[in-house]
Formats: C-alpha cells, sequence, structure tokens
C-alpha cells in the first residue's frame, strides 16, 4: 500500500470540513465514539445538523471562533492507499499554514463552489502548491446540488480555471464535479450527474500515479549523524546515516563529499534488516566508505554524474512567518536539509502578490505571511539543488537569533 | 509497481528513523519517555534500528505511578536488559511522598496527571532537552495539531497557539537553557499502521494486549481490571473475563475490551473491523472535550 499526502485549504463557507467529514465518514474512518461526541457537541450548540468541522478542528479556540487556525493533520486508508490530509485554513492570514501544509504534500484538492466559479482564495491555493511545486492538483467543483447538478455550470467553471491555470506551474490538473453535503462523486459516482464520465474524487485519489514524484536520478545523501558502535565485532565501523533526498546509491558507486571534495567509494549501504544492494528516496539507511575520510553532519554524500550548486550567494522564494519582519541587516540561521549556517537577507528583489502572483517591486518592508524574491548571502558555502529539481535539497528555513522561532521558509531559485 | 517504491510501512519507519537521527544529532541529552505501551515500544524498536549496529544512545523514562500493571514493569525490565540500555525511573509516589504533588480524591481519582510533576521534575533533574514519546495525531484530536519537534518552555509547557512552523523535513530544534523539546517520530502513524507493522517486524508486546482471563468490573462502558486500588460501587462485581487491552495506562484508569484475540494476526483483524477508539477505553480522555489539550498545555506526554 502506498502513501499519498495531500493538502486542503478553505475557509468557514465552502465546504472543507464537509468534504473532509464525509470523505473519512465514508471511508469508515470515523469511529462511533468520535460520531457520538462530534453529535453531542452539535446539539449542545444547538445545531440543527451534525458539525463535521468538530472533527477537524480541535483546539479549544478553534472550537469557540468556528474556524481552523493551525495545520491539522488526518488519516485514512482504504484498501488501496493510505492518506494523510494537511488540513489548513484559507484565509490570506493564514498563508503560512498553507504553505506549511503544502511543503509535504503530493497533491492539493482545491475546493470551488460551482455558484461563485474561481475566486481570489482559489486563485491563492493554487499559487501556493504551484510554488511548492506539489505535483498535481485536483479541482473539486463543489455545491453542484446547488445549481442542479448542471453540465453548463460545471464547464463554466472548469474553463474559466483553466484559463487562469495558464499562470501556474502544475501539469496535472484535474476536475470532479462534487456535492460534498450530499456525497455525490466523492466516494461513489453520482447519480445526478449521469454527463460527468470521470472518476469520482476518492477513485481519483486511490489511482492517481504518484511514483516518478520522487527523484531518483539526481543521487543525493544529506549526512544526519555519525554511527560508530564502541564494541569490539564493529570496531572499525564508521557509518554515516541519513534519508536519501534523491536518485539511487548502489555499492562499489564513486562518490563525492561536499562541499569538502573528498572522494571515495561505497562500501556497504546498512539497515537493521540487513545490507541492501541499492537505496533511493525517502530511505533511511547507514552508508559505510571504502577509505577513511573526513564525512561529518551537514555534509552531503552524491554521484559523479549530477553535481548539486555548491555556493554562499543563494536566490530564494521566501515566505515570511514571523510575526515581525526582517530587521534590516539581521543575521539569521539557515537550515537546509541537515547543514546549519548563518545568513543574511542581502536583497530584496520584490514582493510577490499572492492572490495575483504579480511582482511588486519597492512595496515596503516583507510581513508576515508575504512572499518575497531574495538573494541570501551565507558565512559558508551552501550544497543545494534547484527546488523544482528536488524539494528536500532545494528548500530552507531561517530561524530567528534572538528568539530561536523559525521566521521564514524559502525554496531555492538557483 | 515500479521497482524503486516504499510502502506505506516502509515510509512511516524511514521518516520516524530520521527524525530520531535529528533528535540525536540536535540534541545533547535526549531520552525516550517509555510507558511500556505499544507506542513506545513501537518508537524504541525504531530507536534500535535508527543507531544499528551501535546501541541506541539514549536513555528510556518511565513515569511510575505506583499503579501499574505487573506485566507492564516485567516486560520493561527485560526490555532495558536486552538492549543495553539506561533507565531512568521517575517516580509519582516519591512526588507524593515529598509534597511535590496531590493524591486526587473523590470517585474518578486518577495518577493520571500527577505524571505530569514527576514527569517534568525527571526532565530538569536529569538535565534532558529532548524527550522522544509515542503520541500519534491520529489519537486525540488536540495532538493532531502537535509538531514532530514540539517546543516546550521553562515551565514545561506547551503553546498550541503559537508553534514553529514546520516544513518539508526541516527540524528547528534551537531552544534557550532551561526549555525543551518533545518529538514524536510516530506523528504520522495510526493505530492500525502500529499494529501492522508489530505484526510485520515481530515486536516483543506485554501479554496484556493479547486475549487472557482476568476478573474485571464493568464500569462506564468499559472493563477495569479488579486490583488493590479499586473499590467496588453499589451493584457493581467482579467477573472472571476473556479480555485483552487496547492501551496501556495505569491500571486504575485502563480499560479492557471483551476478545478472543490470543495472536497478533487476530488482533490486526480485530481492529481493523472496531468501531470505537482505543482511547474511548481510557476515562483520563473523558472528562472534557479539550481535556488532552488542557494536560498537554502543562505538559502531559
Amino acid at each position: 500500500m502506498e502513501l499519498l499526502r495531500f493538502t486542503t485549504a478553505g475557509s468557514v463557507d465552502d465546504g472543507k470540513s464537509t468534504l473532509i467529514g464525509r470523505l473519512l465518514y465514508d471511508s469508515k474512518s470515523i469511529f462511533e465514539d468520535q460520531m457520538e461526541a462530534v453529535k453531542q457537541s452539535s446539539e449542545r450548540k444547538g445545531l440543527q445538523h451534525i458539525d463535521l468541522s468538530l472533527l477537524t478542528d480541535g483546539l479549544r479556540s478553534e472550537r469557540e471562533q468556528g474556524i481552523t487556525i493551525d495545520v491539522a493533520y488526518r488519516y485514512f486508508a482504504t484498501p488501496k492507499r493510505k492518506f494523510i490530509i494537511a488540513d489548513t485554513p484559507g484565509h490570506i492570514q493564514y498563508t503560512r499554514n498553507m504553505v506549511t501544509g503544502a511543503s509535504t504534500a503530493n497533491l492539493a484538492l482545491v475546493l470551488i463552489d460551482a455558484r461563485k466559479g474561481v475566486v481570489e482564495q482559489t486563485c491563492r491555493h493554487s499559487f501556493i502548491a504551484s510554488l511548492l511545486k506539489t505535483p498535481h492538483i485536483i479541482v473539486c467543483i463543489n455545491k453542484m446540488d446547488l445549481v442542479d447538478y448542471s453540465e453548463d455550470a460545471y464547464n463554466k467553471v472548469v474553463e474559466q480555471y483553466e484559463a487562469f491555470a495558464a499562470k501556474i506551474d502544475v501539469t496535472d490538473i484535474r476536475f470532479v464535479p462534487i456535492s460534498a453535503l450530499d456525497g455525490d462523486n466523492v466516494v461513489n459516482d453520482s447519480v445526478n450527474m449521469p454527463w460527468y464520465k470521470g472518476e469520482s474524487l476518492l477513485h481519483t485519489l486511490e489511482t492517481i500515479h504518484i511514483g516518478s514524484d520522487e527523484n531518483h536520478s539526481d543521487a543525493r545523501f544529506p549526512v544526519q549523524t555519525v554511527i560508530r558502535p564502541h564494541a569490539d565485532e564493529y570496531h572499525d565501523y564508521r557509518g554515516y546515516a541519513g534519508r536519501i533526498a534523491g536518485g539511487i546509491f548502489k555499492p562499489g558507486d564513486k562518490i563525492t563529499v561536499l562541499p569538502s571534495g573528498l572522494t571515495s567509494a561505497i562500501k556497504s549501504i546498512d539497515t537493521f534488516s540487513g545490507p541492501v544492494e541499492e537505496a533511493f528516496a525517502p530511505m533511511s539507511v547507514s552508508i559505510t566508505l571504502e577509505d577513511d575520510i573526513d564525512v561529518s553532519r551537514g555534509d552531503m554524500i552524491i554521484k559523479h554524474d549530477s553535481e548539486p550548486h555548491v555556493s554562499q550567494d543563494i536566490e530564494v522564494m521566501l515566505c515570511w512567518m514571523g510575526t515581525r519582519g526582517p530587521r534590516p541587516g539581521a543575521k539569521y540561521h539557515l537550515k537546509n536539509t541537515t547543514r546549519e549556517v548563518m545568513a543574511i537577507i542581502k536583497e530584496v528583489y520584490y514582493k510577490l502578490d499572492i492572490n495575483t502572483m504579480e511582482k511588486l517591486e519597492n512595496a515596503g518592508d516583507i510581513k508576515m505571511n508575504e512572499m518575497a524574491r531574495v538573494r541570501l548571502r551565507t558565512t559558508q558555502p551552501l550544497v543545494f539543488d534547484e527546488y523544482r529539481k528536488n524539494r528536500i535539497t532545494g528548500s530552507l528555513i531561517l530561524v530567528d537569533e534572538a528568539t530561536n522561532e523559525t521566521v521564514a521558509a524559502g525554496t531555492i531559485l538557483v | 509497481m515500479h521497482k524503486y517504491y516504499l510502502t506505506h510501512l516502509q515510509e512511516l519507519e524511514s521518516e520516524a528513523i530520521y527524525v530520531i537521527r535529528e533528535v540525536v544529532a540536535q540534541f545533547d541529552r535526549p531520552a525516550i519517555l517509555f510507558s511500556g505501551g505499544k507506542d513506545s515500544i513501537v518508537v524504541t524498536h525504531l530507536a534500535q534500528k535508527a543507531f544499528w549496529p551501535a546501541k541506541i544512545p539514549m536513555p528510556l523514562i518511565h513515569i511510575d505511578t505506583g499503579h501499574n500493571f505487573p506485566e507492564t514493569m516485567e516486560f520493561r525490565d527485560k526490555l532495558v536488559e536486552k538492549l543495553g540500555v539506561q533507565l531512568i525511573v521517575g517516580s509519582v509516589q516519591e512526588a507524593i511522598n515529598k509534597g511535590r504533588a496531590v493524591e486526587e480524591s473523590g470517585i474518578n481519582a486518577s495518577r493520571n496527571e500527577l505524571q505530569i510533576v514527576s514527569l517534568l521534575d525527571t526532565i530538569e533533574h536529569h538535565k534532558i532537552d529532548a524527550a522522544i514519546g509515542g503520541a500519534r495525531r491520529d489519537e486525540e484530536k488536540a495532538r493532531s495539531k502537535e509538531r514532530f519537534f514540539s517546543h516546550r518552555d521553562e515551565f514545561g509547557q506547551w503553546d498550541p497557539k503559537n508553534q514553529r512552523p514546520e516544513l518539508w523535513n526541516i527540524f528547528n530544534g534551537r531552544k534557550r537553557m532551561g526549555e525543551h523539546f518533545r518529538v514524536f517520530p510516530i506523528s504520522n502513524w495510526t493505530e492500525m499502521d502500529i499494529w501492522n507493522y508489530i505484526l510485520q517486524e515481530n515486536i516483543d508486546i506485554p501479554s496484556l494486549y493479547f486475549a487472557h482471563n482476568r476478573n474485571a468490573v464493568y464500569r462506564d462502558g468499559t472493563w477495569l481490571p479488579a486490583s488493590e486500588f479499586l473499590s467496588l460501587r453499589e451493584g457493581e462485581s467482579v467477573e472472571n473475563k476473556l479480555m485483552r487491552f487496547r492501551t496501556l495506562g495505569d491500571i486504575t484508569i485502563t480499560g479492557g475490551i471483551e476478545s478472543d484475540a490470543d495472536t497478533l494476526e487476530k488482533i490486526v483483524a480485530e481492529v481493523s473491523a472496531t468501531r470505537s477508539t482505543e482511547r474511548g477505553n481510557r476515562s483520563d480522555d473523558k472528562r472534557s472535550d479539550t481535556s488532552m489539550e488542557d494536560r498537554k498545555k502543562q505538559g502531559y506526554f
């Protein structure tokens, strides 16, 4: 069984919670006691219907305000796949939560109200999916029951979205007309929309091909830690522990350690269950080398056929997450894979309007939830790839030196 | 299916091993919180895998409420010996004796919340800067908002509204003196994943999880084990039942279910057919809609 991670974003009335509730309920992932608790809470609040959003909004402040604030992770499984939903709020003031949810997702579910068509929020969610290189988008055109299940209404929204989608960089976009409230085309095919010949939402989620989402061509192994057992049996053992971030490694492969440039060959690839003949992303393994060379946390082991960038100047699209914007000339801890260096924001080229993807030049200071195209300068060289080639080696965060807060997330452009 | 593909359990395992290695790389004095329950057993198994052929490079911490199942204690001691790791025990009884904690009274009294005091004292005394736990996001709604690396202030408290964003697989473990982190490597696992993994890896678990005969009392929809700590209320009687436990906590609050599942295969089949959550048998979670959030803010597991 494969694992598919997807993200949703939405606000109070677009039916996102209802859709998630429906997916969980129809796939039998909601237990009777959870349902009973939600039923009782709904009754206490004097609601006419069972409020499925109470399943997803867990924090006291969220329940009080009736909104999703943070990213909530939800799980369900069918006999075909296991799913992890990163459920995020949709309002612009929670852009950073949407970015967080999108960072690990294979797929984004974008919800459109069939009566309203493409709105600002639709664009924002799609742009975020595009910037974070979520490989697949499923556009759910919801509330079809309120437009009499009309094929024309559906086609109009599809055309509208396709016109907009020319601006985004996601190649796999699919459309499903649904009614989350009644369940049409969510799990089961709709009897109300015989004109729709495609698959239901769940069927698409179960079968969409995600096998080629990982990069299996550029070999990248960021070293997390060095394993040195102090036991007679493994006296000279020195294993480099890490999770493969790209490509395929085999014993005998010639490798280079970056940024030092030292070279060697792979002696073995070890796991607790025994040595393996091949290792690929996202496997966690330990690599031993033929030669006794200096390798430690923060180094990257690569193969000769494809070299990453090694530089102290990095072009980045930043999403600012800190409550206060960057202070002029401030230094930040920069984390990229297992490497940590100090960095300063050397230049801000422009800010990006996340609703329209317009470049805003001379738009003033960067504030929370804003995107900005910047150049960073680091104290030590970084070893990285373009984010579009590798989401692990091409991503970074900035940590405030004074507060230790994670204040920005960046995708590397070159 | 193409050649370079991991099953969901392999991917979850790889993610957890990555997280555990990050803890050891980023912190000076990490530890594993070990309750003797299946989740912390799986975490310990993953830690063993993460550092093989070396031993697990950190101690296990057990918070001993004094209200334990004897089977859990026996299991703990055997595992610690097998792994060759250090065991640190934080005692709730000691905290009560020293006046650091006050025993609850009343009909639903338990030592569940008192564990918070002993846990925080133990973390402080041993200068633990990262405590790895077996909490899962699918267990409870407050836990669904939890980070892998979860920051705790100098009072050991969690601030759910002000959590650090966590993106990709980059974990920010920076902190000030006196603060610590709780780390949850199996955040993305469900109860079903845990059982399937225990079956796949053939991991040893306490006998309490398998069907056995036991004296128990039916209370609040669950079978509470008869013990020296349980006093009968009017109309209640002790019965001998073929039963097992889905979760393990204190003997005073952990209810069992009637079951004849005496092998891992039968447990997996039973769990996949069940229609109620595992924590439904835990009276500590039934106190209010947000009782887990409230306890977590104070420093609970």
